[in-house]
Parts: C-alpha cells; structure tokens; sequence
C-alpha cells in the first residue's frame, strides 16, 4: 500500500506464543492487526508477521497442518514486507539444529544451539549490532539493548551472508536481524523491547506503508 | 552483552498487588497494570506477577489482570501462582505471559515440568523454588511457602533444570520481606550447578544487595517487590550501583510509550 493509512497486518497463529502483546504493539504504532489461521487470511493483507516462540519442528508441523506453509510462500521472497520474529526468523533458515527440522529455506542458513553461551537460555537484554545500514533501525542507536529469549539462533553458511543485518553475541556471535529487500527477520522480541523495539515496529509500518 | 536483569515482582491477591512479611501479613500496595506500566518506564528489564492466592475459582480474574497488564507495559511478564496443567499455561501465554513460573504444582507432578517445555518451549518454563534454610542446606516448600517438603533446595533446582526448566527463580523464605540481603549460599550453591538463568528473591534491601547477588551469588537477575513499590529506591538506584559495581545493565529508561 502507498500512503498514510493504518496498513493491515496479517500476524500468523500457529499456537505458538503470545499475541496479544505483538497485536498491542502494532495498535500502538498505527497498524491493524488481523490474525491468521487458514491459507485465505493471507491473502490480502499489507504485510505478514510471524512471530512465534519454542521449537521448530513442531512450529513446522503445525503451519503445514494448517495449510500455512504454501500460503506463506509469496510472502518470501522480498517483493511484500514480511517480519519474522524469534522462532519466526528462526524458520526464514534452510533448516533447525533442533530437533533436525527442514523450515523455510527463503534464508540461507542454519538454526544452532548457541552451545558456547555462559546460560542458556539467552534470557535478557542484550545489544544489537548492525553490519549495515536499514530503515527498520532507524532512530535506533547501533548496539541498543532488545530482548531475547531462545537457545537456538541462525548462523549463515555460505555467500548469503549479504542477508544479515545485525548480530549479537553471547558466548557466540549469532544473527539477530537480516533483510533482504521486503523480507525482514529479528531475533529478539520488538513487541517487549520498550521504546526502541517498538520504534523498530514503527519503521517496519512504515516500510509496508512506502511498499 | 547479556545485561543482568532488575525485575519488580508484583504479589497479587484478589486482582491487587500486595507484600507480605515471610508470606504473611498481606498489604495491599496498588492495581497490577497501573504498577507495571509505572515500572517499565523506571527501566524494569522484566515483571514478575505472582498471582499468591491462587485458586480455580479466580482464574479469570488472573486472565484478566494479565491481559491489562500486558497491554500496558511493553517489556517481558513472568506470571505464577496456581497453574497445575498445559492447559492452564496455555490460558496464561494467550492473555499475554511471555513465561510462566511453575512451583507447587511442579512439585507434586514434576513431569508438568516437561510437558510444559516440550509445547512451550523451555524458555516459556520458569521453576519457582521456595526454600527455607535447615542447618547447612535448604529445604523446598510449597504452598505460598506454608507448606515443608522432602525436597532438597538445591538438588531440586538440578532436577527441574533436568526435566526442562529454561529459569530458576529462586526465593529465600528466611529472608523474604526481612531486608537482610539476599541469601547468596543459596544462591552460589544453585548457580554452581546449573547452566540456565537464576532470578534472585527474597530480602533485597539496598542497592549492594542486588550487586551482592549477582557477583557473589551468580545470579543473572535480581527480584525485589517491596523496595521498589514503597519508593525505597528506584529502579534506576539499583542499577546505577551495579554498574559502578562493573556489571552489565541496561540504563536506558523504558519510557511507557
């Protein structure tokens, strides 16, 4: 959509993680939440989010149980906005460490287990460090605190290293953002990071916006 | 870097924050949203809600200060108190938790432990260890800590991490409300043995306790409910001092957006 409207945004329901706090995130930076369930929902709306928390084997699972996975599949490949968050970047991968599942494969990479990390889980707050320049951080100082809360993390492989946009380390350095043109991923939890994550939710409204 | 956590822990009773002594002798201190939104602007990293009156009959009333308070503050919630079934947590995470603190119940049925991790992830399954000191070690109770068991504090905490808990929070009975600092042998003794993070409570009075707790104890975050609700200190105190102390904090003030 082009203009200065409330964009609607389509947050994907796969009973994995809580809503409510994303959907009042999202009012609160001027878009309309819809929550999708089935294959249609995906169908017109200005952007899709997935968010998600837990295990990628059964969060796969449960998208193909649904008919999700076909119907995410246009939403991946950066011509619309996408923004995955946690388990929702996690699945952007070819595939998960985790318990061995394949995901989306619209990211090279791989979901590990951060095994060099002092706890785990990765509980907290930690900074954000950018490898590049990208309006979704704009007005949002380079190594600004986000929240986290996982124990597996994407690591590239290969040359499609070009997706990656910040990092984040903890015991190891691992991806906390990527973009490539409209297809966007954070590691961490915008929608629980205070004034910058939904700062950071706002400059994504404003990229479906300009789309 | 990981930031060590400060994290208000808000007791509710019948929908209303209060603060007891030892768990007894309730005062009521404040309405949950209201106290929460006023926190994440003060720069809590976390809230923890415990809901200490459990009972079926209130769940709803639980649901609902939940999902007011998660509407309000835009920073991480931990709820307890009373959730016995995967069923139940699941209510808690769809009104809004990000974590759920599993105690009694997990003592009475540990394998709720792993049911819990295995649909919500670990990282959803906080384990609440009420502990009182008897001679050299610590003995588990349940029950809003009225209640002793058999279990050994510390090989408990072992346990839970065992069957799936992504986060100890660890309370010392002997010191809750007294303000005689944190119990840091209780603390070290638990973070010599697990890998995952371990919530500091009970006794908190000054800032050098909070530092105390994670430089001495290992703790990788601290709880405190009183001190901050009374304005003893502020949030911003504590984690000045921990910063002076060379430990990593966020000192960016959340403001309520």
């Amino acid at each position: 959509m082009t203009g200065s409207g409330r964009p609607r945004i389509a947050v994907v329901d796969y009973g994995a993680g809580n809503l409510v706090s994303i959907d009042q995130a999202f009012e609160r930076v001027g878009a309309d939440v819809t929550i999708a369930r089935e294959p249609d929902d995906l169908d017109s709306p200005d952007a899709v989010v997935v968010p998600g928390v837990g295990a990628a084997r059964p969060a796969m699972e449960r998208l193909d149980g649904m008919g999700l996975t076909g119907a995410l599949r246009p939403w991946l490949g950066g011509d619309r906005p996408f923004l995955g968050i946690c388990l929702g970047l996690q699945l952007l991968f070819d595939a998960s460490d985790e318990d061995g599942a394949e995901t989306l494969g619209a990211i090279a990479g791989r979901t590990v287990l951060l095994d060099a990390a002092p706890t785990l889980p990765h509980i907290g707050w930690n900074q954000v460090e950018r490898t590049r320049d990208h309006p979704l951080f704009d007005g949002i100082a380079d190594g600004a605190d986000f929240y986290f809360v996982h124990s597996y993390a994407g690591v590239t492989v290969g040359p499609a290293g070009d997706a990656v946009l910040a990092t984040t380390e903890h015991g190891a350095r691992f991806i906390s953002a990527v973009a490539r043109d409209g297809l966007l991923g954070v590691q961490f939890h915008p929608e629980r990071s205070g004034d910058d994550g939904l700062r950071l939710l706002a400059n994504f409204v404003d990229l479906v916006r300009a789309a | 870097m990981l930031r060590r956590r400060v994290i208000p822990c808000l007791d509710v009773a019948d929908g209303r924050v209060v603060k007891g002594t030892k768990f007894v002798d309730l005062v009521d201190e404040g309405d949950p949203p209201e106290l929460a939104e006023r926190y994440a602007a003060e720069g809590a990293d976390e809230l923890v809600f415990l809901d200490i009156t459990a009972a079926p009959e209130r769940r709803s009333t639980l649901l609902d200060v939940v999902e007011r308070t998660a509407r309000r503050a835009f920073i991480p919630l931990t709820v307890g108190g009373g959730v016995r079934s995967v069923d139940e947590m699941r209510d808690v995470l769809r009104a809004g938790a990000d974590k759920v603190s599993l105690n009694t119940a997990a003592v009475a049925d540990p394998d709720l432990i792993g049911r819990c991790a295995s649909r919500f992830g670990r990282q959803a399954v906080v384990v609440a260890i009420d502990a009182l000191r008897a001679g050299d070690a610590w003995t588990v109770h349940v029950k809003g800590g009225r209640e002793a068991t058999s279990l050994d504090a510390v090989e408990w905490a072992v346990e839970s991490v065992r069957r799936g808990a992504g986060e100890l929070l660890v309370t010392s009975i002997d010191r809750d409300g007294t303000g005689l600092g944190f119990d840091i042998e209780l603390l070290r003794a638990i973070t010599d043995r697990v890998s995952v993070p371990v919530i500091a409570s009970g006794g908190a009075a000054g800032p050098e306790d909070f530092v105390a707790a994670v430089r001495d104890g290992g703790a990788d975050a601290v709880l405190a409910a009183s001190i901050f609700h009374r304005r003893v200190h502020a949030i911003a105190d504590v984690k000045t001092a921990m910063a002076a102390a060379g430990l990593p904090v966020r000192l960016a003030p959340v403001a309520a957006a």
